[in-house]
């Protein structure tokens, strides 16, 4: 089973990197850039063919480790 | 006094905290691995600054999950007195002994100077040593910095005293919401701040406007 983790910025959460971006998009000549925000994607590849099982493991390694829940939101999704 | 120093892999300011602790308190600090479940019986443990983990996936997030931070939290939650400087301060907020985060600095850019700080509660068992209001100076060096924190959560370090050191007279090096530069847990025992007052404690560095944060820390009259 292979799972992709999303995780990005809370609204409101200040993104620096995300505004460096869309300045430098909008310098090369793309027209119409609205806000940017910056996120990270983890690809994780489990053992196993329980989804249930996997959902909640993967939501559990959101919660301990790949996101900041003080600033981040995440999505799971399993394929 | 007894003390500990964490030792974790790409911390780099370990070498510094262990001289300021051994020149302020008498004697050499024990030092505690990552991997190590135990920490000696000591009055203060200290987290220095570095690149723990060479700060993939957010600085502190990694070393805030090894073995030594499980034994770092029991012995804060009995009172022990704990400092964490720089990455030190982000490893406690990723561990949650300290509330908020610690975001890329608004500049984008490493900071590394001198800065001002204002002491905001001189009421703490780390600043008892200074006067209330008094503006110190300390070197910061980082890329994340910025401290946040939702708007309870910065109601209440403002309201409960537990904001110590601000950034001072414009030195904010990294945008911090409301300056913030060093915060204290509800217990009081706790201490994070982002400048490096290990490395201002004696003539040779220029100054030792850092000295009196240990000594207080330590129990030790200036």
């Amino acid at each position: 089973m292979k799972a992709r983790i999303t995780v990005t910025l809370k609204n409101g959460v200040l993104d620096p990197q995300g505004k460096a971006i869309e300045h430098a998009l909008s310098g090369l000549g793309f027209d119409g850039v609205g806000q940017v925000r910056q996120g990270k994607v983890f690809d994780i590849e489990l053992a196993g063919t329980d989804k249930a099982k996997a959902e909640t493991d993967l939501k559990a390694m959101c919660d301990k480790l790949l996101a900041n829940t003080v600033i981040e939101n995440y999505s799971v999704a399993i394929t | 006094m007894k003390s500990a120093v964490v030792l974790l892999p790409g911390l780099n300011r370990d070498r510094d905290m262990i001289a300021a602790l051994t020149k302020i308190s008498g004697q050499a600090p024990a030092t505690v691995w990552q991997t190590d479940t135990e920490i000696p019986d000591v009055d203060l443990i200290a987290i220095p600054g570095g690149f723990s983990f060479g700060d993939y996936l957010r600085c502190g997030a990694i070393a805030a999950r090894m073995p030594v931070m499980r034994a770092v939290a029991e012995k804060a939650a009995k009172g022990v007195t704990v400092i964490g400087v720089c990455n030190g301060f982000q490893i406690l907020v990723e561990a949650g002994l300290l509330p908020g985060v610690l975001m890329r600095n608004a500049s984008l850019k490493f900071v590394c100077r001198q800065v001002k700080l204002q002491i905001a509660n001189a009421n703490t068992m780390f600043t008892r040593g200074y006067q209330p209001g008094q503006v110190i100076r300390s070197p910061v060096a980082h890329h994340d910095g910025n401290y946040f924190a939702d708007a309870d959560t910065l109601a209440r370090l403002e309201g409960e005293g537990q904001v110590v050191f601000r950034y001072a007279d414009g030195t904010n090096p990294n945008g911090s919401i409301n300056d913030i530069a060093g915060i204290v847990n509800d217990k009081g025992n706790v201490l994070g701040l982002m400048p490096h007052p290990e490395n201002l404690i004696e003539a040779a560095h220029g100054g030792n406007d850092g000295r009196a944060l240990f000594e207080s820390a330590l129990g030790i009259a200036a």
